[in-house]
Parts: structure tokens; C-alpha cells; sequence
């Protein structure tokens, strides 16, 4: 007896791994990991104003008018899916990110990197996709660039593109700006895209009607901002999910987040997706939704101005900027209970356990 | 562990000697073996875990338990809230 | 969603909180064994609603964290192979090895692919027969049945190029090995439900005949794990001691005969390392003799040096509920789920892990 319990006690634990040596698929899930990587090799690097607020887009003044630039690649596999494509999501991505600070999105570039021995049927549908995306959002592709890799090296096709766009005189908003007693406004259910790309996922097959929510939302944020201007920051939850954008902003603002989990809208076939797999909605990735950090008393307008939306019919209140708990995103769960709503390491990956 | 959840057959069909059903969960459809569920029928809700389905739930148990705790929660919500119930970690 | 929902109800979840509180006279020491459950304790706040006197206290109830090191080792050594495929369920790729994991290994070129069912791992055996297919088989009890399925269709199939990397192990040598030990302070039992509904649950009636501790089989949602814990401070109470169902719709007495079948017919019982814990005889499964083609373990030659060095982490010690992890002085300062000390922070469903993800320290609401 007393032999198999020193033996139970026996600690048999491995040597933690040194510091990464190597770039890991979690670098780019948007979650710590890629934090990591812009806090420790791009942030020292770049060193400036505009970068530091680490925005989705940045604001820079260029003789007195401010222009927003943002730039964002696009890497989904696979490049068709339902709701979308990589070409649509390439514009829908960077308008919002635009769109996220206020600006009117006016001209993109487009850089493709295409793997060798791609049909060119492919890059033709993908191409229209992307232009007709554009003449719907009103802007304008007016330069671009194309690679081609050996294959092997990519994932069929890569898309970089590259916005800029107006920001209007008033218009201040930034991650660092939310207060405490600030309410959150969520547009619409998370984890429709996230999920809609799961789907396809070789290994992971299930069959559903779920459709990327890919949009542009700029003319959203323009309804909200013609309301009211008393909008702190807004940012659109796309890898990492909520929790990302949500945290992001508890950090930079230096405040605490609470949500309420009965008011955060999820799809039936988006829970069923994720009880399945063992994922939480809170980290799947968006492409068609906002979240926006409003000063309390301009809550309830803007909240209409949203619902009011196409793409903001089912938006909610769903949560206030405290001042305890900074840098903490919490949530009151379905049991009144409180959680951490943690940021993710890196990719959120199907459990058995 | 042991992430197993329920989900509702809406078909089953023989492929290669081996039973397999689409199962509904939520709004998603899956296939998953019956192997283990012989006795589990279209319209019934079964127990999947990792593509396999390891029990058949057994819906009269299942409500007749639950009208317990319904029961329970019932009258709860008509209690002044206990002093009880917050316990620190 | 059915079944699913109805067990998160708010009301049912305090009214039997408020149960417990009024019939618990006394301290008591509970323990979950199922990861599962941890994650739900602390994704819904459960300890949050229930009184002070009860401790809910983890047991080692996650197979990816109590999975040897020398499996995870062999398994990296293995994907590594340029003919090799390795298939694994999604939990295992970041658990560490000695000096990797398999998510590092795929970012040197390692051929990892991740599948939620094990017959997507013979799927691939098919699609690849100019690769050697290997499925990191790993779980409880639960997964047994499916991991066996995939190793009897593969020999039906006669399939030359898959095999598995089995690791499985069982819940009640485990329990009794931590009911044997002298330090143990558990004074009741929640059984893992999803093990249960496999096996049923004749197995922890010796438990409670040897060791006089109630044992009450439950689910998995926040209202079977309260109602799981009533059922047990109700026995403590009344001086019972019994093994009892929560998880009525789902778990019987005999289980699941038609998968213990499957299981019996591919796997044996052997003895099984478990990480945190050292060797518990006879906790294990391994492929039987008739099945060794499709054993990795003895097909693949491996030198392995593992590496096992004290640490700072006191998994043993948090794996058998003799301390909680922020008992640890590592806890979320050194020992994070970027950075992990041990296994129990690791996996999404180690006691580490969920209280660092949900609760981490007492957040005022």
C-alpha cells in the first residue's frame, strides 16, 4: 500500500519548451500567440504612433486630411464556401477594417499570390467575385500585383489587399478610448463564418446550411456614426473571434468587459457545430459583424440606428465597460454565474475530451 | 473528457455491412455509425461521440426525471433568494 | 438544443444549489473524475453557487493529460517520418513531449492531420497506400469502442498501411488507486457519465464495498453535475454508501454490451502509465496479439531517451485532488497555457487549464 502511494506521488512531469524557435500555425489565429508575435518582432521593429494604438486599421494625417490605411491577407482555405469567397471576403475584410475606424472606403489595391498549375477559371470567378464585392461596397481597385509560387507553396491562391479611406472631421475612434460604463454592442450571432469554413474541413465533414456571414459594413458604421459620435472604438471580430476584439480593447483601454452570455446571439446550426466539436462560439471567427463600445447615454439610439440595418437587424446590448477586473473580459453566464472569457493561445481545435 | 452529445437519427442505411445514420444536431446533419445502437430508431435521439453513437437516449427517463427538477425549479423561483448561496472559491 | 438546453436552466441549477445547502450539515470532499466535468464546474461557476461546505476537488480524469510522455514522444518521433502520416484527435497536438509537440512537429514537416472520428484516420490509410497511416488512439473508456472499431474494419479491410499508437486508460483502477493512497480526503465520487454509458456501472460497486465511499454516476451539463452532487451529500447525510445513476438517460447498469464487445474483441487489459501518476496495474488497454499488424507499438523500432525531470509542477498532486491549482506557486505566473509546466494545464479539460481559462482567480462580479 505504502509502496503505490509513493509511487502515485511520484512526480513525472516534462521540462517546459524553451522559447519558440519556430513560427506556429497559432501565430496566425489571432489570438495571444499572434499578440506574442507583434508585441516581440513587429511592434519594436516599426516603432510609431499610429502602429502602437494597434487598431485594425491606422489613422495617419497627410496634410491635414485624415486617411485610414489598413492591409490584411487573405488565406482561407477552401477558396469557395458557402456565403462567400476568397475574393469577396478579400474586400469585405479590409472595407471593414476601414470601416472599424470610421473611415469611408475609397480605393483598395489587390496583390495575388497564386500557387502554380491553379485553373484559370478559378482566378477568373475569384477576380469577378472580388470586383463585383467592390462595386457593391462603391470602391474602387486601382492598382495591384501578381506572384506566382512554385506548387506546393501555397494553398491554391493568397490575397493581399490594402485599403485607404477618408475619416470624417469628428470622427476620433481607437481601442484605447473605451471608459467604464460604456456599453458594448454586438451587431448580430457570432460564428457563422468560422463555422461555414469548418464545415469544409477535410476530417471534420458535417453537413450544414451555414453561410459565411461575409459583409461590408461600412454602411452600418456610417448609420451609427450619423446617430451619434459618441462611439468609443468598434472592431470586427474576425480570427479569434469576440473574445479577441473584446479583449483587445479591455487591454488597450486598460478597463474590464462584462458580458452577458443570455444576450449574445448564436445560430442553431452554429451551437450544433460547436457542442459537436467541443468549440466555444465566443473564439469562432466573424466576417460580418461588429462590435462597437458606445458611451452609455448614446447606447439605446445607436442600438436602433443598428437594428434599423440590414446587416444589424439582430443587434444586441450585450455588455459594459467596467472599471474593475482591467484588461479582463468577463462573462455572466447563463447561470448567473461569472467567467473569464480568456484569450485564446492559438487555434481553437476540436476536442473528444 | 468524453465530449458525447445527443443528436436525433433522421435516416439510416447498411454501407459495406456496417449501419450508419444522419444524425441531427442543433442545425447540422452528421453521419455517424449505429454499430453500437441496434436497437435505436429513426426519430430517436442518440449519445454521439467521436462519429459513434454509444447509447440511445431513453427519452422516458429522461422526462420523467427532468419533471422532478422542473418541479424543483419551479418553486425555487418563487423563494426569496437564500443567503446561501454564494460561497467564495 | 434537446437534451442539451433544458439541463442549463438557471432555476433547476439554483433550486438544487439551495438543496444542497440546506441538506449539507457538515464539510465534504467530492471529487469529479471527468474532465468534462471539470470544464463544465468551471465554465458555468459552479462553485460559485454551491455552499461552502462542499469542495469539489479534480481527479485525473483527462486522458490527454495523464497520456505518458514517452506515447506523446513516440508519437512526434513517429510523424516525423517523411512516410508517415500521423492522425490524432485535435486535443493532443499541443500537449508537450519532452522536447516537442505534434503542433511543432507539423511546423517542421511533419504530416499531422487532426480527425474527429477514428475512421477518418483509416479513411486516410485508404487514400495514402503508398503512406504508413498511424492514429494516435488515446481516451477512456469512451473512445475504446470507436478506436477499436477502426482497428477491426482496417484487419477486415486488410488495410497493410494503418496502424494505431494505443494509450488508453481506465476510471476505476484509478479511483481505487487513489482511494488506496494515505493522503487521499475524498469522501465522494461523482463517475464519469460518457465511461459509464460505454461500461455501466457494476465496476464501482467493489469500489464502494472495499473503500465505503458513495459514488454517484452524472452527466455533464451544469444541472447533472449539481443534481450529481446532491444525490452524494444526500448519502453522506444519511450514512449511505452506494453507487447511484444521475445520468438516467443516458447510462444503465450493464452499459453498452454491443461496444464492450467490439472493445473486449481488439483490446486487453494491461498495465498503463499514467502521467502525474506512475504506474497503476492493470488501468490500461492495449491491441491484443491477433492484432499486433496493426500496433504500432511493435511495429515501429523506436529508441526513445525521455526526459523526466522534478519539476515545479505538482500535477500528481492536483491529478488525485490533494490540491487545487492555484495551490500551485507556479500557477499562471510561470505555469501558463502558452508556457505549461505539466498536463493539467495543457489540455482544454485539465484542472489547470479550466480554472486558468474560466476562473483563474477569484474575479469579483
Amino acid at each position: 500500500m505504502a509502496e503505490r502511494a509513493k509511487t502515485l506521488m511520484a512526480l513525472s512531469c516534462p521540462v517546459p519548451l524553451p522559447a519558440r524557435d519556430r513560427v506556429l500555425l497559432g501565430h496566425g489565429s489571432g489570438g495571444k500567440l499572434t499578440a506574442e508575435l507583434v508585441r516581440d518582432i513587429f511592434l519594436p521593429a516599426f516603432q510609431n504612433p499610429a502602429l502602437s494604438r494597434l487598431d485594425d486599421q491606422a489613422v495617419v494625417n497627410i496634410n491635414g486630411s485624415r486617411i485610414a490605411v489598413t492591409t490584411d491577407s487573405f488565406v482561407v482555405k477552401p477558396l469557395f464556401f458557402p456565403g462567400g469567397d476568397i475574393g469577396s471576403l478579400a474586400v469585405h475584410g479590409t472595407v471593414n477594417d476601414l470601416a472599424m475606424g470610421g473611415a469611408q472606403p475609397l480605393f483598395l489595391s489587390a496583390a495575388f499570390i497564386i500557387e502554380e498549375g491553379l485553373p484559370m477559371d478559378v482566378l477568373r470567378r475569384v477576380v469577378s467575385s472580388l470586383k463585383q464585392a467592390a462595386d457593391d461596397c462603391g470602391v474602387q481597385v486601382v492598382t495591384g500585383d501578381t506572384k506566382v509560387v512554385e506548387k506546393g507553396s501555397g494553398d491554391g491562391m493568397f490575397i493581399n489587399t490594402t485599403g485607404i479611406g477618408l475619416v470624417p472631421e469628428g470622427v476620433e475612434m481607437s481601442a484605447n478610448c473605451a471608459r467604464p460604463g460604456d456599453k458594448v454592442l454586438l451587431s448580430g450571432p457570432i460564428g457563422d463564418h468560422g463555422i461555414a469554413i469548418l464545415a469544409q474541413r477535410k476530417g471534420l465533414e458535417f453537413e450544414s446550411t451555414v453561410k459565411s456571414d461575409s459583409a461590408a459594413l461600412h454602411t452600418l458604421v456610417e448609420e451609427m456614426l450619423k446617430t451619434t459620435r459618441a462611439i468609443r472604438c468598434m472592431r470586427d471580430p474576425t480570427r479569434g473571434g469576440l473574445s479577441s476584439a473584446l479583449n483587445e480593447i479591455a487591454a488597450q483601454s486598460q478597463v474590464g468587459i462584462e458580458i452577458e452570455e443570455r444576450a449574445i446571439l448564436v445560430r442553431e446550426e452554429v451551437k450544433g457545430a460547436c457542442e459537436m466539436l467541443g468549440l466555444d462560439p465566443l473564439y469562432v471567427a466573424n466576417e460580418g459583424k461588429l462590435v462597437a463600445i458606445v458611451e452609455s447615454g448614446a447606447a439605446e439610439e445607436t442600438l436602433a440606428a443598428m437594428q434599423n440595418h440590414p446587416f444589424g437587424r439582430l443587434a444586441r446590448n450585450i455588455g459594459t465597460v467596467t472599471e474593475n477586473n482591467a484588461g479582463l473580459v468577463t462573462m455572466r453566464t447563463l447561470l448567473g454565474t461569472t467567467r473569464i472569457v480568456d484569450m485564446l493561445a492559438g487555434d481553437q481545435l476540436p476536442r473528444i475530451c | 473528457m468524453c465530449l458525447a452529445i445527443p443528436g436525433r437519427i433522421v435516416s439510416s442505411e447498411q454501407e459495406n455491412g456496417l449501419r450508419i445514420g444522419r444524425v441531427q444536431f442543433g442545425g447540422i446533419f452528421r453521419n455517424v455509425s449505429l454499430d453500437f445502437v441496434p436497437e435505436a430508431n429513426v426519430g430517436d435521439y442518440v449519445l454521439v461521440h467521436v462519429g459513434f453513437a454509444i447509447s440511445r437516449v431513453d427519452a422516458e427517463e429522461a422526462e420523467r426525471t427532468y419533471q422532478l427538477l422542473e418541479e424543483m425549479g419551479a418553486l425555487q423561483a418563487e423563494l426569496p433568494p437564500s443567503e446561501e448561496l454564494s460561497g467564495p472559491e | 438544443m434537446k437534451y442539451i438546453d433544458e439541463y442549463r436552466d438557471e432555476r433547476i441549477a439554483r433550486a438544487l444549489a439551495r438543496e444542497i445547502a440546506e441538506r449539507a450539515t457538515q464539510d465534504w470532499v467530492l471529487m469529479e473524475i471527468c474532465g468534462g466535468q471539470t470544464h463544465t464546474i468551471m465554465r458555468y461557476g459552479l462553485d460559485e453557487i454551491l455552499p461552502h461546505q462542499i469542495e469539489l476537488v479534480h481527479g485525473p480524469g483527462c486522458p490527454v493529460c495523464v497520456t505518458p510522455l514517452e506515447t506523446i514522444d513516440k508519437a512526434i518521433a513517429l510523424a516525423l517520418r517523411p512516410d508517415v502520416i500521423l492522425v490524432s484527435y485535435g486535443d493532443m497536438l499541443r500537449v508537450p513531449g519532452s522536447h516537442s509537440d505534434l503542433f511543432r512537429a507539423k511546423a517542421e514537416g511533419a504530416d499531422v492531420r487532426i480527425a474527429y472520428s477514428p475512421l477518418e484516420a483509416v479513411k486516410v490509410a485508404r487514400a495514402h497506400p503508398d503512406r504508413k497511416v498511424i492514429f494516435l488512439a488515446i481516451g477512456f473508456e469512451t473512445t475504446a469502442p470507436a478506436n477499436a472499431m477502426a482497428a477491426w474494419q482496417s484487419r477486415r479491410e486488410g488495410l497493410s498501411n494503418f496502424s494505431m499508437l494505443v494509450s488508453h486508460v481506465l476510471v476505476p483502477p484509478a479511483i481505487r488507486a487513489l482511494l488506496s493512497s494515505r493522503e487521499n480526503r475524498v469522501q465522494g465520487f461523482i463517475a464519469p457519465g460518457h465511461v459509464c454509458t460505454v461500461m455501466g456501472y457494476e465496476e464501482y460497486e467493489a469500489l464502494v464495498r472495499d473503500f465505503h465511499v458513495p459514488i454517484v454516476v452524472g452527466g455533464f451539463e451544469p444541472v447533472d453535475v449539481l443534481e450529481a452532487v446532491l444525490m452524494l451529500v444526500k448519502q453522506l447525510e444519511e450514512g449511505r454508501e452506494q453507487v447511484e445513476n444521475q445520468y438516467v438517460r443516458s447510462v444503465t447498469y450493464e452499459g453498452n454490451r454491443a461496444a464492450q464487445d467490439t472493445m473486449k474483441e481488439v483490446f486487453e487489459v494491461a498495465d498503463q502509465k499514467w502521467r502525474g501518476l506512475g504506474m497503476i496495474p492493470r488501468s490500461g488497454l492495449r491491441l491484443r496479439a491477433e492484432y499486433a499488424a496493426y500496433d504500432a507499438n511493435r511495429i515501429f523500432d523506436l529508441e526513445l531517451v525521455s526526459v523526466e525531470e522534478p519539476a515545479e509542477c505538482i500535477s500528481a498532486q492536483v491529478l488525485q485532488g490533494l490540491k487545487k491549482p492555484t495551490d500551485c506557486p507556479a500557477f499562471a505566473i510561470r505555469c501558463t497555457p502558452e508556457s505549461p509546466l505539466g498536463a493539467p494545464m495543457v489540455s482544454a479539460e485539465g484542472a489547470c487549464a479550466a480554472y486558468y481559462h474560466y476562473r483563474r482567480h477569484a474575479v469579483a462580479s
